[in-house]
């Protein structure tokens, strides 16, 4: 990516307290659209930074923008919606596979085209009709990735999505999110500890101060 | 329903045995509940020998206000009760007071305007009494629920606001089974009542020379009127404090 990629989130001088210590401070960071990875040691911030991109959290200091406006300036549910997040522990409602992925549709306004969806996150569709709580930790986090693509969303934030899973698993995901990124204009923005992870699936590699 | 019957002193302090029962069975087991049985035996004491008096007066005033005033100070002292057993939720407190003000104003209102009692101390105060008492427990087991499950699905509550859900939307299933622990011990105990246990209000209609027959009907309708209250209080609570975990953004707070 060029610098002729346009800007999807600029922080400046972002910083962000959690019990008295700064968890993120004086952070100037530019995500352009693409794929952006972001590496890191363990406590250096990552998932707070994802979670400030959607609005889950608000920083402290600092200015946050999205294409340009001021993120504070969306209305969080929408941005949300568009800027989906995936955490880095699977977190499912109750139910099935199928009931999970409607249930965000339905939020977002969106069709569930629910075989094409499974398909895009790795999963077959079989997977539909699984209650969520019998799926191992790998199928639960690509039901996960299923789910927020049921929005349809314009940007796609990951959290560590390998870092529960085997090196077998762990490659099956990546594979899926290369294909995701190569078969669509969707953005991706992940975190990850592992700096090869994140030569391997960003275009972009954006490392964060300890 | 205008029976009564004569309690000497005597007979309450020998009831007493009972108690030293209670305290020897704690020492003997090493149950370490003897204080704590002292301790209760002498609250309930005054406490009692006070709201007798209190209700003597309101009685023997027999004014309506006198009446509210002593349920508005039943609802406050509740609410502050109440809120030490719902201790993770933040700002509980506002919510216990509503919950418990609507429970017993919602409740009493209505078993008068349907002429079930007669809006007069004799039957406000004690009906009141019970209404409040049992909305106090339900709305405190209700936000202590809360409170817990809040802090343990705090990852699929924040999994799912990040689906662009609001608040409201992602604590529902919390909602609801908060709401469901402030009422099933209530439901529970009248699908068994008469079965495993009788009702203090039927049994002291007995003790006090009542027939059976109105023992019976007068503890029904007491069940559904508490069953209305506790339903009130639990729901209006709930809905309430779930909200204080959530920023106007539809963040969770951090606590």
């Amino acid at each position: 990516m060029g610098d002729h990629a346009r800007v999807l989130f600029e922080l400046r001088d972002v910083g962000l307290d959690r019990a008295g210590r700064a968890v993120l401070d004086g952070l100037d960071v530019r995500i352009p659209e693409g794929a952006t990875a972001i590496v890191g040691p363990s406590g250096a911030g990552k998932s707070t930074l994802l979670r400030l991109l959607n609005r889950l959290a608000d920083p402290d200091r600092g200015e946050i923008s999205y294409r340009g406006r001021p993120i504070a300036a969306y209305e969080p549910l929408a941005l949300r919606r568009e800027v989906a997040l995936v955490p880095q522990l699977p977190a499912l409602l109750e139910g099935t596979v199928e009931s999970n992925l409607r249930y965000a549709a339905d939020l977002a306004g969106e069709e569930l085209d629910l075989d094409e969806t499974l398909r895009r996150a790795g999963l077959d569709p079989s997977f539909a009709t699984r209650d969520v709580a019998r799926l191992s930790v790998g199928e639960q986090q690509r039901a996960m990735l299923a789910r927020a693509l049921a929005q349809r969303p314009a940007v796609l934030l990951l959290d560590e999505p390998t870092s529960a899973l085997d090196h077998a698993t762990r490659d099956a995901v990546e594979a899926t999110l290369a294909k995701l990124r190569s078969e669509s204009n969707l953005s991706l923005v992940l975190v990850s500890h592992d700096p090869e992870q994140a030569r391997r699936l960003g275009d972009e590699v954006l490392e964060m101060p300890a | 329903m205008s029976t009564s019957i004569h309690v000497e002193l005597w007979q309450v302090a020998a009831s007493l045995v009972l108690v030293a029962l209670a305290a020897a069975i704690s020492h003997w087991q090493r149950a370490d509940l003897e204080r704590d049985i002292l301790v209760a035996t002498g609250r309930s004491i005054v406490q009692l020998t006070l709201v007798g008096y209190a209700i003597k007066l309101i009685f023997d005033v027999d004014s309506i206000w006198l009446v509210i005033l002593l349920l508005a100070a039943m609802v406050l002292f509740g609410a502050i009760t109440a809120r030490h057993r719902a201790d993770r939720v933040p700002g509980s407190f506002g919510p216990l007071l509503i919950a418990l003000a609507l429970a017993g104003a919602g409740t009493l209102g209505l078993v008068v305007a349907l002429g079930i009692f007669d809006p007069t101390p004799r039957y406000l105060v004690p009906v009141g009494g019970m209404v409040i008492g049992n909305a106090m427990t339900a709305s405190a087991v209700a936000l202590n629920r809360l409170g817990d499950e809040m802090a343990d699905a705090r990852a699929r509550i924040e999994a799912t606001l990040a689906l662009g859900a609001t608040a409201r939307e992602a604590a529902a299933p919390t909602v609801r089974r908060s709401l469901r622990s402030g009422m099933i011990a209530l439901v529970d105990s009248t699908k068994t009542t008469g079965l495993i246990f009788f009702p203090g209000t039927m049994v002291g209609m007995l003790l006090a020379g009542a027939s059976p027959t109105d023992a019976v009907r007068l503890q029904l309708i007491l069940l559904y009127t508490l069953l209305g209250s506790v339903s009130i209080s639990a729901l209006v609570a709930t809905l309430l404090a779930y909200r204080n975990f959530f920023t106007p953004a539809a963040q969770l707070r951090d606590l």
